[in-house]
């Protein structure tokens, strides 16, 4: 019970969990993120954010493959200020690296959620653009950007590393301007979302907001 | 393998079980198909007598016009170098099938992935029922070809408007042969 919301009329069900199970998990919904107050201070703050992206090291589809010669010696991310990190909790930056089976949607959305905000997802190739050549798939879901919002497309099949460091470099530039307000917009239409990864996730037993 | 050591092999296997379809594809693949009551016999002879101690893969062909499914055991002989194809036909409204994982071990995860894509249920074979790649399936199996893929997808995920689809073919030679209209002459 203790870390249950205080705030009661405003919670999450945690349907999908038994009893037992929802006295361990929070029910509250996210908070968005507020920028500092002085306009500065909140632009120093992105400047920093977009010069350390550390990416989840999570390879979701084949566009997985395009990561290792991105991190290693020929075209070396590191000068972006781009590392990988093993766990959501460390991470800014989520890399959808292809196709997303229902299966891995699922585990895409329980790290998505516990990454720790400012985060932004960048959607690497075709598929989760409009489903590629997994259009008529029946495991595969056609358009990511209705279970998580999506910062940033590169498209293509396989884009090159060139493409991704591009892409890397356009996302700075967004994060500088201070566009980049795809968790916000999780946070806002969250019960949409929520809507839209239970019509495909037949199985959920997760909490509807994975702290 | 020469040929006459095949055939000699084939021989005493006709005598023995009800084959028949038998195809040579190459020098190192042959198949046939047998009828269900002697399949597992004749795998656990060409197994333990024959040396096809290998179980490559196993897997399942949806003949709907037929109304059969026919599964597929593929064997290897190290020491002669050959692959066997064993085709077993069964009906396709739920027969249950004899399993293998006493054979080979890992021949339950095949057996797991052909119930949860088809259908088959296969006798005893452990963690029949667990999910493998579909978690909270409600349809009917996915690769059995009644079931229409496409437009279970645009139901389910749904579709972005814009996408369209050329035939290579074509596209290409409007592409190569702008002036002619495509004509290629």
């Amino acid at each position: 019970m203790f870390k249950k919301s205080l705030n009661t009329e405003d919670t999450l069900e945690n349907a999908g969990l038994t009893v037992e199970e929802q006295q361990l998990f929070s029910n509250a919904r996210p908070q968005a993120y507020e920028p500092y107050p002085i306009k500065a201070v909140e632009d120093f703050a992105n400047w920093a954010r977009a010069n350390s992206l550390w990416i989840l090291a999570f390879g979701t589809g084949c566009g997985a493959i395009e990561m290792r010669p991105l991190m290693t010696a020929r075209f070396d991310a590191n000068r972006f200020g781009v590392a990988g990190r093993p766990t959501p909790r460390q991470s800014s930056v989520f890399v959808i690296g292809g196709y997303a089976s229902v299966k891995t949607l699922k585990r895409i959305v329980r790290s998505y959620e516990q990454m720790q905000g400012p985060k932004f997802v960048i959607a690497l190739g075709i598929c989760p653009v409009n489903g590629g050549m997994y259009f008529d798939s029946y495991n595969t879901v056609n358009r990511f950007d209705q279970y998580l919002p999506v910062d940033l497309y590169i498209t293509g099949c396989m884009p090159r590393p060139e493409v991704l460091v591009a892409g890397i470099m356009e996302l700075q530039k967004m994060i500088k301007a201070g566009k980049c307000n795809g968790a916000n917009r999780y946070v806002d239409n969250f019960d949409w979302y929520k809507a839209n990864q239970k019509k495909v996730i037949k199985n959920w037993d997760m909490p509807d907001y994975n702290w | 393998m020469n040929e006459k050591t095949l055939n000699t092999m084939l021989e005493k296997l006709k005598q023995e079980f009800d084959i028949s379809d038998i195809v040579e594809h190459k020098p190192r693949l042959t198949t046939f198909t047998v009828s269900k009551q002697h399949a597992e016999t004749l795998i656990r002879e060409l197994r333990d007598r024959e040396a096809y101690t290998h179980l490559n893969f196993m897997t399942c062909i949806d003949y709907i016009e037929d109304g059969i499914f026919s599964l597929v055991y593929m064997l290897h002989n190290y020491g002669k170098k050959h692959s066997l194809g064993v085709h077993v036909n069964i009906s396709r409204n739920g027969e249950e099938v004899f399993s293998i994982h006493t054979l080979w071990a890992q021949a339950w995860t095949y057996q797991r992935e052909l119930r949860e894509m088809y259908g088959i249920r296969f006798t005893d074979s452990p963690r029949l029922d667990e999910d493998f790649c579909l978690e909270g399936w409600d349809q009917i199996p996915p690769m059995r070809r009644e079931f229409d893929t496409k437009k279970f997808s645009h139901e389910r995920f749904g579709h972005r408007e814009g996408r369209s689809s050329e035939v290579p073919r074509e596209h290409m030679k409007v592409q190569l042969y702008p002036n002619r209209g495509g004509d290629e002459e």
